[in-house]
Order: structure tokens, then sequence, then C-alpha cells
């Protein structure tokens, strides 16, 4: 009980204090809308929009978490009022998870600013909600993850969002978003399978348009896995840096 | 009672060895300070206790539960205020005190009364819907402290409470100190203000790079480097005429001359004054003042801070 007063707070006052804070919505909103509404515009035909909403919707999630950590962490970091949690009688798990809780949901949000966009022009009927709401969580806590992985090994706010540009692109282009991932060159494949947000996209892809390489469950198994190695990775590392 | 008990402590970073092996307890309801030049190891030594650092060795216990394997259980009850503050800047003082009192678990209403309590006995119910950021420091400070009092704890460690504020807001936080303690909790303070913990401290340990050079009640460490017991006198007269008499009547004492008209008896046992006047007064030296000498903490410190440079030297 006390524990769980502990996590709400400190995952309310993150909302509060840096979630709904202008700049952080306009990183997290407005990116992804204006994307949408790039590529709307651009589209003619009612069929592109659906083969365009499960890379949208992965660069909403991958751009509304990745860098929140750095803000969120690095910066109470800087301001030392990240020592207040580390001396609270509360684990250093909880504390991890009421961290990353807030930056998951808003990546959950972001991901659905293209889908409400994309169901004003076309029929989104044929997609199973189960697998894509399944789909948008894990890639929003996988891709958070590697954000709390980057504030970890960051010192400064600058660094971390530096650092997360340096993996967020390249990820982009070899989950199989853009290029399907049997165009990519064959040194490259085996990064790919490395990546949670190609597994992430492949889910995402499957049940939008029908197009996906692997087995809905494999992919959902592997980002469970990346999600636990990545957990544990940085608490270890938390333990190790933070806790001098 | 011992409270927190703590043996051959010690943290390297790298091979820097900034706090070496030291031990010390503190009994329940004191004030212990720890009391040391910037650098000694004082911030380490607290962090150690508290659990924001790992200490390279030791045993700690705090009330009975063992700090180095089960700090979570530790952190229940002790409360900490770190020498820079680390607040929320952009939250106001009420909800800085009521999210520190969530994170010790406290529900809404009872951490919503308690935020409105301290605001007052600090002085800060005006400032209270201000954001923490535009607070002058002396108000930052009481802030801190009172955020770190919020769950009752039962031993408050204080950084430097008074370091670097306005010497009237310094008078706050110490009367605030003893209060607590009036209260029954117990506190751990670091200083390097020698007056300081002479005045508000029960016993003190005394860390110069990373070690325990002395431990004890103030009057225990005064004590210690006491060669004798000195009167004083401000006089009118001739002393060097008496010092015969004065030696004949005092064996052992010597006469420090240190004017024309003031002068030092050192004595192993107390000097007895009326007989002391009376002498001088029948040789014709009139005496106006005569008050014992006793040596200040900072003698102390420099006594022993001085043997250490020369121990370290050698
Ligand atoms: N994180 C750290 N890494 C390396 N050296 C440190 C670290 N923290 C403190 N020190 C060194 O340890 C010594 C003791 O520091 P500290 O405990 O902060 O002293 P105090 O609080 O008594 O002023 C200092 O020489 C300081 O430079
Ligand atoms: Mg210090």
């Amino acid at each position: 009980m006390k524990t769980l007063t502990a996590f709400w707070n400190i995952l309310i006052k993150d909302i509060r204090n840096y979630y709904l804070k202008p700049p952080n919505i306009s990183w997290g909103i407005i990116f992804p809308l204006s994307w949408t509404l790039m590529q709307i515009i651009r589209s003619t035909e009612n069929i592109d929009i659906i083969q365009l909403l499960p890379g949208l919707m992965a660069m909403s999630i991958l751009f509304g978490t990745t860098s929140m950590l750095a803000v969120t962490i690095t910066f109470e970091r800087r301001g030392r009022s990240f020592d207040r949690l580390l001396l609270a009688p509360v684990s250093l798990s909880i504390l991890v998870l009421a961290k990353i809780c807030g930056a998951v949901l808003f990546g959950c949000l972001n991901a659905f600013v293209p889908v409400i966009f994309a169901s004003f022009f076309v029929s989104l009927g044929g997609i199973n909600w189960g697998i894509l709401f399944t789909a948008v969580f894990l890639i929003a806590l996988t891709s958070t993850l590697i954000g709390l992985l980057i504030a970890v090994s960051a010192k400064e706010v600058f660094e971390a969002q530096t650092l997360s540009n340096f993996f967020r692109f390249p990820m982009l282009f070899l989950c199989g978003l853009f290029l399907p991932i049997q165009q990519l060159p064959a040194a490259l494949r085996p990064i790919s399978f490395c990546l949670p947000l190609t597994y992430g996209t492949d889910l995402l892809k499957g049940t939008i348009t029908g197009s996906s390489i692997m087995h809905s469950a494999f992919s959902i198994l592997m980002l469970l896995a990346f999600a636990a190695g990545l957990f544990l990775i940085s608490r270890r590392s938390i333990q190790k840096k933070w806790i001098l | 009672m011992e409270i927190v008990n703590v043996k051959n402590l010690k943290k390297l970073y790298g091979d820097f060895l900034a706090v070496d092996n030291i031990s010390f307890h503190i009994n329940k309801g004191e004030i212990f300070g720890f009391l040391g030049p910037n650098g000694a190891g004082k911030t380490s030594t607290i962090n150690m206790l508290t659990g924001l650092s790992r200490p390279s060795g030791s045993e700690i216990h705090i009330n009975s539960i063992d700090a180095v394997r089960d700090i979570k259980k530790v952190q229940r009850i002790i409360g900490i205020v770190p020498d820079e503050s680390n607040l929320y800047g952009e939250m106001n003082g009420f909800d800085n005190l009521c999210f520190c009192a969530a994170l010790y678990g406290m529900e809404k209403k009872e951490r919503e009364k308690k935020a409105k309590e301290l605001l007052n006995l600090f002085n800060l119910t005006e400032a209270g819907n201000r954001p923490f950021r535009a607070y002058s420091k002396g108000m930052k400070r009481k802030l801190t402290i009172a955020a770190g009092i919020i769950h009752n704890p039962k031993i408050l460690f204080l950084d430097e409470p008074t370091t670097g504020i306005d010497v009237e807001s310094a008078r706050h936080i110490r009367k605030l100190i003893l209060d607590l303690k009036d209260k029954g909790t117990t506190i751990f303070l670091t200083t390097h203000y020698l007056e300081e913990a002479q005045r508000i401290c029960d016993r003190i340990a005394l860390i110069v790079k990373g070690r325990i050079v002395k431990i004890g009640t103030v009057n225990e460490l005064m004590e210690s480097t006491m060669q004798g017991h000195i009167v004083q006198l401000t006089y009118q007269g001739r002393m060097e005429t008496v010092q015969k008499e004065l030696k004949e009547h005092f064996p052992g004492c010597t006469i420090k001359i240190l004017s024309n008209d003031s002068s030092q008896l050192i004595n192993k046992e107390p000097v007895p004054l009326f007989p002391l006047l009376q002498l001088l007064h029948n040789k014709g030296v009139s005496v106006y003042e005569a008050k014992e000498i006793k040596p200040t903490l900072e003698d102390v410190f420099v006594e022993i801070t001085g043997l250490e440079t020369d121990r370290a030297n050698k």
C-alpha cells in the first residue's frame, strides 16, 4: 500500500511536471501529427494510408518515448532531486517502473494520434485491436527502456537527447518499416533481428496490413524478452552507477 | 542506548581513500556532530549511512537493522537533509512537501495536514504556493529540512544545515534542530563551524582527512587539550615583584605576563581565588578582573589537526 502510494505519486508528479509541459507535448504530439498530415496530403489513394499507418505509429511511439527519460531522469539527476528518490524507502525496481510508466503511457497515447487521423479517411475494420494494443504497448515499453539505458549512460540532458537520436534513426531504417528486411543488405539483416522495434513493426504490419514476416506470438515473446532484459540491465547499471 | 553503530567504515573513490576506517556510535536522542574541514569526508560518510553510496567496507547498524544489507528498511525511519537542496524547482513548497511525504507512503489527508503544519513551523506559509526555485537560500534550506522530517523520522541526518545562509535563518534552523531533539529525534549533524558544534552538539567527532581524530562530549574534548587551569588577571601594580611569593603559595604554577596590566597564572589544580587575590592585594597589586580561561573547541581543533598534519608530514 505504501509502495503503491509512492509509485502513484512519482508517476503523477512526472506527468504533471514533464509530460504535460508544452515542449514535450509538442515533441510527442505535434511531430507525429505533422508527419501524419504530410503523408496523408502526399498520398492520393486510400490504400497508401493503411500502408503508412504502421510506420507512423512506430515512429510516434519511438519519438514520444526514447527522449522522455532523458528529460525526466537526466534532468533530475543534474538537479540532484533524483537522489531524493534513491533515498526513499522504495525499491529500485518500483522506482524504475514508476519512472518508465509515464513514458510508456505517453508513447501509447502518441501511437493513436495517427490512428485517429487515419480513421477519418479509411476504414480500420480489418484490424485486430487486441494485437494492435499489445504491439503498441510493447513497442512503447521497449523503446522507453532503451531511453532509460541511454539516460543512465548520459550526464547531461542534451547528451542524452543526442544519444537517443543516434539510436533512433538507424533503428527506424533497420527495423523494416521503410525498407522490408528482405531487401536490406545481407550484412545488416542480423542487426535488424537484434532490434526490438523490428518485432514491434512486424506485429503492427501484421494486424494493419496483413504483411508480417513472423508469427505474432513469436514477436510478442521476443518483445517481452527484450523488455525483461533491458529492464534488468538498466536496473543493474543504475545500481552500479548511481549508488556510488 | 546506541541507535547508530558504525564499525570500520571505509570509502574508496578509485584509489583515493575518502573515509578511512572510522568507527563510532550515536546514542538515542542526542545530537551527534561530525566536525571537520571541507573535504574531510563528512558527506561521503552521510551518503554511506543513508544509502546513497556504497561503503567500500564496514558494518553499519541503524536501529538494530543491518544497513549494508537492508538499507530500504533503514530509509523508512531516517530523514535526510543534503548539503545542497534536492527538491523540485518547478514545484511549489507545499507540493514539494506533499510529494516527499508520499514517497514514505503517507496518505493524502495526512500529508497535506503535515505539510501545512511544517510550512507554518518554518515560517514559510506565505511562500507555500510559490515555486521552489524562487526561494532564497535560507528558505530553500528550511524547506529541505521540512521535507526531511515530514515522515517523523527517528533519526535525522543533516549535512551542513547552516552553511551558506544568512545569520537569522541559521539561528532559526539551530533552534528547530534543538526543538527536534527535545521531541526525541536523534540527530546526526555535519558542520565545519566549530562554534555551532560546540553550541548544539552533545557529542562530537572530529574528522580530518577521512579519519576520526577525536571523539567525545564537548567537555571531554576540551579537557583533553587543557594543559592546566588558567586564571587571567587584570590589575594595576607590578606583577614581577610578587612572582616569587606566588610560586611559593602555588607550587608548580607558572606565571605568564601578557602585558603590563595582565597576566595568566597556570596551575595543575584549580586556583582558589580568595587567597590569590588577598596575596596580591597585600603586595600592592590591585586586581580588577580575574577569570578562568577555558579552551575553546577551536583550540582543541587546531591542536589536534596541527598534530595530525605534523604526523602526516613525518
Ligand atoms: N564521487 C566522488 N568521486 C571522487 N572523489 C570524491 C567523490 N566524492 C567526494 N570525493 C572526495 O572525497 C573527499 C571527501 O569529500 P566529502 O565527503 O564531500 O567531504 P566533506 O563533506 O567533508 O566536505 C574529498 O576529497 C572529495 O574530493
Ligand atoms: Mg560535505
